[in-house]
Order: structure tokens, then sequence, then C-alpha cells
């Protein structure tokens, strides 16, 4: 089935343009419950009041404030905040082009896939030449009166664009010192890395399942018959500080493992 | 400790909200969890017609009723408006008997993880008496750019997890599914079709013309600097500036260091301190609907 187009808009690749529509590449299949009063088991919503007098307001009476220092804060009006948004367009600027793995993973957010608005030949031209070059451009642009940076990709032939996440919400591993202690045993490190070799293989992400969403499933469809769901403990393991004796075991029950084939 | 624990009680996201082991082979390391990143922007505050703080509240859309978290429970509709109730006790039962335990029985190359599946990072910590096995899984996999693949169960919801090492500190980012990610052919993408070289070699000329080292000044967000600009010319003028509600002052104390604040608990808790006791249980902490739980309502 055909997804619909959540948006459409125009790359411009320097003087270059590919008019483009917007699919998301990802689905959230998380199971979703609803808040229920308990007494009726009817949905709840959500009511604003005054912290103060406990009498309920009004959205459209709501105003922002902004928290400043010594007790005070600013009042920010709806034009005020409203003339802060960025401008709508239906363009989507490429500032530059880097190399693939230049962008660190960390920043990628939400994938959408892009399909060709009209003009496929240059879609599937801008493609082909991101895959020859082996590039991934940097995007700009502004959805829903949000502004956007993402990287555009080749994705198996056809277009893909990342959304970034915005600088001040990623927290560097540089900024923080690794935890220290006594240099590690050459020995460990050496049986460690034996172990990686070992357990070494593709990213295969179809190997990996959501077994809860499907046991989540299975508990709400056994309340529904009336039954009743089976309750389990869970205990604790004990941490160990003799790392040598549980890499050998670990080693050793893998060649055992290997060798009964 | 008792006063260093209460700086887990800050709001922000500043606490860790899962502990746990993880496993690889026989070896354990007993680790905590962090966010590695934050929301975006700046949390505004709503504010009534009485300059009174706005809250919410949840009411019954049948009855009208006020309720409090005692009075709200989960229920997953079988069909339109009959719901079957399913309790926190009930979710944590059905969690699989290893759940506190990151189990990696795979490493894949860094690099073989297509981006589409990154969903969200947190920095893991040493949470034992001991950060020897942590100091011996992050060498080995920063040596060796790898990263170990498992899944396991935070908050009612199963993650796919890549554990990556950098600098030292293991981090874990959080996978989407498999089924969670669509093919061209499921979005209904026109088949593929060789465009002529010399469109082509139009894209790649533009391609080479504008290829630079990334920016990360473009990554900022500057809506934020615009609010900020704003705030700072109406303070300046003395504009609509009026006394913060209570409930509100303090984060403004803290100079809106929300990041500032996480990266000292972080050094803290990578700097081999005493055990920290993370992840306390909801109900003791603080009274909240179990909408804070991941599986938890739909948003509206």
């Amino acid at each position: 089935m055909a997804a619909r187009a959540i948006w459409k808009g125009v790359v411009h690749v320097g003087t270059l343009k590919v008019p483009v529509k917007l699919y998301s590449a990802v689905t959230n299949r998380t199971v979703h419950f609803r808040l229920l009063h308990k007494a009726d088991k009817q949905p709840v919503k959500q009511q604003l009041v005054s912290s103060d007098s406990g009498e309920s307001v009004e959205y459209a009476e709501v105003k922002k404030a902004f928290p400043l220092t010594r007790g005070r804060m600013v009042l920010l009006e709806k034009e005020e905040l409203e003339k802060l948004e960025p401008k709508d367009s239906r363009d989507i600027e490429i500032t530059r082009f880097v190399n693939l793995g230049d962008i660190d993973h960390r920043w990628y957010e939400r994938a959408y896939y892009l399909g060709p608005d009209g003009d496929a030949k240059a879609y599937f031209a801008a493609a082909a030449a991101l895959e020859r070059k082996k590039k991934e451009g940097v995007a700009r642009w502004v959805m829903r009166d949000r502004a956007y940076v993402g990287a555009l990709r080749a994705e198996d032939g056809y277009l893909m664009l990342i959304t970034l996440r915005h600088a001040e919400e990623i927290i560097s591993a540089d900024a923080l010192q690794p935890p220290g202690g006594r240099a590690l045993a050459a020995r460990e490190v050496e049986m460690a890395s034996q172990l990686l070799t070992a357990l070494h293989d593709e990213f295969d992400p179809t190997q990996f399942h959501d077994e809860y969403r499907a046991r989540v499933m299975e508990l709400v469809e056994t309340k529904a018959a009336g039954k009743k769901p089976k309750v389990v403990k869970f205990r604790p393991k004990k941490d160990t500080d003799d790392v040598t004796d549980a890499l050998a075991a670990s080693l050793a029950g893998m060649k055992k493992r290997s060798a009964r084939g | 400790m008792a006063e260093e624990d209460e700086d887990f009680e800050q709001p922000g996201g500043l606490r860790s909200f899962w502990s746990g082991t993880i496993t690889f082979g026989l070896v354990t390391v007993p680790v905590a969890l962090y966010a590695a990143t934050r929301s975006r922007g700046v949390a505004l505050k709503m504010i009534g017609p009485d300059e009174a703080a706005v809250r919410r509240r949840y009411v019954c859309s049948k009855d009208g009723q006020v309720l409090d978290a005692d009075d709200i429970v989960r229920g997953y509709e079988i069909e339109k408006g009959k719901y079957v109730v399913v309790t926190d006790d009930e979710l944590e039962a059905i969690e699989p008997r290893k759940s506190r335990e990151i189990d990696l029985r795979v490493f894949v190359d860094v690099d073989g993880i297509d981006p589409v599946y990154f969903e969200r990072a947190y920095f893991l910590v040493p949470a034992g008496g001991t950060n020897k096995a942590y100091r011996l899984l992050a060498e080995v996999m920063e040596k060796n750019k790898q990263a170990g693949i498992a899944t396991f169960v935070m908050r009612a919801k199963e993650y796919l997890v890549a554990i990556i090492a950098e600098n030292g500190i293991l981090r874990a980012e959080t996978l989407r599914f498999a089924d969670e990610i669509r093919k061209p052919e499921d979005i209904g993408l026109p088949k593929l079709a060789k465009p002529p070289a010399a469109e082509v070699k139009k894209f790649e000329n533009q391609i080479a013309k504008h290829a630079k080292k990334v920016n990360l000044h473009e990554f900022l967000d500057d809506y934020t600097e615009r609010l900020e600009k704003l705030v700072a010319a109406k303070e300046k003028k003395k504009a609509d500036i009026v006394r913060a509600p209570a409930e509100t002052r303090d984060e403004a104390e803290e100079g809106g260091g929300e990041v500032v604040d996480l990266l000292a608990v972080l050094s803290r808790s990578l700097g081999g301190n005493a055990p920290r006791k993370p992840a306390r249980k909801a109900a003791t902490t603080r009274k909240k609907a179990p909408a804070k739980k991941s599986a938890g309502a739909k948003k509206k």
C-alpha cells in the first residue's frame, strides 16, 4: 500500500532543483495505552488550572513566560512568539556536502524517504551522484513552523533525508572524564578481545524482535478473555571483580559450543 | 551520602532511571543509565490570567471528576470505547526474567549499523563497587570499533540497543526494530530508474563544488537564540516583567544550566565515587500519573 506524503518541497543542490515528496521512513510500533478513570473506565482528559486558585483556565487565556533570575519572569505575547517562528518555505537548501561518516550517528534523529515529485530524472540523478561521490548533503528547511537541519543521503538508489538533532541537545563524551583505576592487565584485554572476536557478526536487525510488545498484547488478550495473568519475580545478579575467571570460563564455553558444531 | 542523593531528585532528567548489568560472556558490568541528549529549546512557563502558574490536571471525560494519580489506570482499547485495564504490576510481571540485564551476544562493526536505526543515546556509568569490567569492555570495544547488540526492557518497553564505547565511556544507543523501518516499496516509491549520465554528472559537479567540512554551527537552533534575544530586549526595557510564581523559581535560579548539571552528575558518577542508588520506584519518588511510563498513554 502506498503511503501518503507528509510534505512537499524542492531540494536545491547549487543551481539544480529536485522537487520531492517527504515520507516517514520509520514507524513507532509501541503498544499505546489510554489513561482511564479507575472508577468508570472512561478516558481521562487534561485540564489547565491556576495553581493559586485551582480554577480552570482556558488555553486561549494562557500566557507564556520566560523565567529570569531573582524570582522574576518576562511575559511573552502570542504575537511576539509568532514573529520568532521561521518563515514558511518549500525550499530544502543544501548548504554543503560532507564525506559519509563525518556526521556522527548521534546527530541523526528521524529518517524520511524522499520520492520524486514530477521530475524523476533529476531525483535519481541526485541519488546516483551522492552515491558515486560518497557524500551526504547538509540540508536546512522549514516544515510546519519549525526549522530543521538534516542530512541528505542516498539509500539504495533513493534519496533519504534524516533530521539532525540541534547542537544544544547533544552532550558530548569529550566533556566527560572516563572512569579511572589501576591499568588493565594485558592478559585480560587480550582475552576480552578474543571474546569480542568470537561473538563478532554482521549487524542483522531482523534477528531481533520486540518480544515484550508481543507479551503486552498477549496480556491484553488474556485479560480481555476474562482470564488471570501469571506473575513472575526478578532476582538480581551478583557482580564480581574476578574478570579473569569469567573471561576464561566464557572463552572455554564458546570453544566447547563451536566444537559441538 | 544522603546529600549527594538529593541531586537525583532534581527535575530535568538528571536522575538515572535504569540500572542493571551489561553482560558479555560470563563477565558482568553493573551500570546505571543517564540521558545523553536533552530536549530542545527553552521550556516556557504557562501563566494564567491571575499571573499564577498554570498546571495540568486530569479529569474524567465523562463525569468531569478531578482525578489523582491513584484514580487513574491504563487501558488498551480493544474495541471502540471498550478498554482492558492493565496495571503496572502486570506489566512488570511480564518483563523478561533478565530485564535488568543487557546481554551482549553479538558484536558488530560500529560503521555497519545503518544510521536509520539510531533513535536515542544514553550514557552508561559504572554502578557497582568496581569499574574494572566497565573499563575493560570500553577499552576493547573502542579499540576494535565494535558495538555490542542486545535487547532489554526498560520502563515497560523493550529496546534494541547498541552499546558503543567512546573516550573510555560506554553509551547505549537505542535502535529501532527492523519492523519499524519502512522500505521504499512499503511507501510506494517508483521503481529505480537509471538516470542519464549527463544529468548525474551535473549533480556530481555541484556536489564537488560545495564539498566542505562539517560545521557544527549549522546545527545550532536559531529559534532559541531569537527567543533569548527577545527576552533580553524586554528585560532591558523592563517590559512585562512580573514576579515568578514560587514553583517556577528554582529553575531560573539554577541559571537554566541543565546541561551543566547533567555534566556534573555524570562526571561524579564516572569518578568512581560510592555506588549510587538510582531509579527508585516511581511510587516512592513523586506522585505521578502512569502516563510517565513510556508505554503510557497516547499524547493528545
